[in-house]
């Protein structure tokens, strides 16, 4: 691999940036490896990486059925923060804001993790006793939060109207190490460390099919590009985990639903943060390139079309225009959708599946970017000890069956 | 926005509806006996397909009654709108089930 450095910078700058390779390796499929990962996205790629610098496995292989980062790590708002209300879910979360803070040293990989701070506003008595009550439960566990006044979020974020509107904002929770960071960048930085460590990423190879031994444990997958022998997968397919384990007979948890997003034209700096409104379904920020970044809440019905209605970013439009009045006469420049996974307590699944060898990390729903490293970190262990780590003990299949849901559903029932 | 032919009504536009999730799914006739995995099974697994699936909407805003629908996952075109009670029309159901369905 070559380090980007100061130097290294310099010293391309010299030969007039004629030098550079590839970051990664266009990897043709072995008919063999100790474990394949299903599914090239942020987590997909976050595991193939922990599961090759931390658990000493050589032969990994990703596979992706289109381009890496081209499902949801491409077509998220890009919101990181961990301010869950379970205590279950904020030590998730954090685990990977943790790793967030060292990511692109630890990648030799600029990510653009920018701790810009997430505000939740409140809009009705309702909501600030929730709101509130997120903030206690988050300081009990360790977890950075805190409540503003109307006037503080007003001078924490000043484009915001805290004036008499339709849904007038009583206050706010801030979390200060929330933000943002670049989501293709996610993507390459963990594809760029894996491939050298070893890992295979097999791009526009689509998996048809799971392998099983006489045994009824997995033997590998079948492929648009041909069989691959593998005793350990791990799918982290997103959207379509229940189309990729239904070939295993597995069914899941999981609805699909299509998810929309919006870019308006680039502005100068204008929004100094991240602000979300669960009541009113709006969710803004400003990218490095000056586009304001929009997400507004699910559709209606499940879908794999990738495109959703248009009264739904309507509804998110309306309530920024309400909030941010100057961003009424911006122009949007893009929208699209895509396919989450939600389940039914709208926290993820990590964990083993009923056939062995066969790991899945699905269910993160409308919030999954988020958890990147953190939830690649645990897959790998996962993968690599054939049990839960501690972390996500609590978020394996096996909670639905025993009662033990983690119900951030009153806490996040739409996107997050 | 989808226009949705509800069988009381005639074709409405989506937001008259509420989408009531995957059709046909048994409740355990006696739920006391059933075990945790059935429980859990009718509770929270769902087919989730890739294709032609059968699902619940309901008139919210309109008639006020739920039908069933057959529509592609794929495309979001409806295949068929049928009552409540009734099977899928034959020949747009099992036949074209799409991935996913185990």
């Amino acid at each position: 691999m070559q380090r980007f450095s100061a130097l290294s910078l310099v010293m391309h700058g010299l030969t007039g940036h004629r030098r550079w390779k590839p970051q990664w390796r266009k990897a043709e499929p072995q008919p063999a490896y100790d474990a394949v990962i299903v599914g090239g996205g942020g987590h997909g790629l976050a595991t193939a990486y922990y599961l090759a610098k931390e658990h000493g496995l050589s032969r990994i292989a990703v596979l992706e059925k289109g381009w890496i980062g081209g499902g949801n790590t491409g077509r998220n708002t890009t919101i990181i923060r961990s301010n869950y209300l379970f205590a279950e879910s904020a030590a998730l979360y954090d685990h990977a804001l943790k790793l967030w803070e060292g990511l692109a040293q630890a990648l030799n990989y600029n990510v653009m993790f920018s701790q810009r701070g997430v505000m939740m506003l409140a809009h009705t008595v309702h909501d600030v006793q929730v709101v509130k009550r997120h903030v206690f439960a988050n300081r009990a566990s360790g977890v950075d939060n805190e409540w503003l006044s109307p006037e503080e979020a007003k001078a924490f974020c000043p484009p915001l109207n805290i004036g008499p509107i339709r849904y007038p904002v009583l206050g706010a929770a801030l979390q200060r190490r929330g933000g943002v960071a670049r989501h293709d960048a996610v993507a390459w930085g963990f594809a760029r460390a894996a491939d050298a460590l070893g890992v295979d990423i097999v791009e526009n190879c689509a998996v048809t099919g799971i392998l099983r031994d006489s045994a009824g444990a997995v033997a590998g997958v079948e492929t648009t590009r041909g069989p691959i022998r593998a005793a350990r997968v791990g799918v982290a397919a997103a959207g379509h985990s229940s189309v990729v384990l239904g070939m295993a007979g597995v069914r899941l948890p999981l609805e699909s639903y299509p998810l929309q997003a919006l870019v308006s034209e680039p502005v100068k700096p204008v929004m100094p943060c991240v602000v979300m409104s669960n009541t009113i379904h709006a969710y803004v920020s400003q990218s490095d390139k000056g586009e304001l970044v929009i997400g507004a809440g699910t559709d209606a019905y499940t879908s794999y079309t990738q495109r959703g209605a248009l009264h739904i970013s309507n509804h998110a439009l309306e309530a920024i225009c309400e909030l941010f009045p100057q961003f009424r006469r911006l122009r949007m420049l893009r929208n699209w959708g895509g396919i989450v996974d939600v389940s039914p307590d709208r926290s993820p699944i990590i964990g083993r599946t009923p056939v062995p060898g066969l790991y899945v990390n699905c269910g993160w729903g409308t919030g999954g970017f988020k958890a990147t490293p953190g939830s690649g970190h645990l897959f790998a262990w996962t993968i690599a000890h054939d049990e839960p780590h501690p972390i996500n003990a609590p978020f394996t299949l096996e909670r639905f069956r025993e009662g033990r849901l983690i119900d951030e559903t009153a806490a996040a029932a739409v996107a997050h | 926005m989808l226009l949705i032919d509800c069988p009381y009504c005639g074709e409405r536009p989506e937001i008259e509806f509420v989408h009531g999730g995957q059709a046909h799914l048994a409740r355990p006739a006696r739920p006391a006996e059933a075990s945790d995995s059935q429980w859990a099974d009718y509770l929270y697994l769902r087919d989730n397909l890739q294709g032609v699936h059968a699902e619940r909407w309901r008139h919210t805003h309109g008639c006020g009654r739920y039908f069933n629908a057959l529509r592609d996952t794929t495309s979001d075109r409806f295949i068929a709108t049928y009552a409540i009670g009734e099977s899928p029309p034959v020949g747009t159901a099992d036949t074209s089930r799409g991935r996913g369905s185990p």
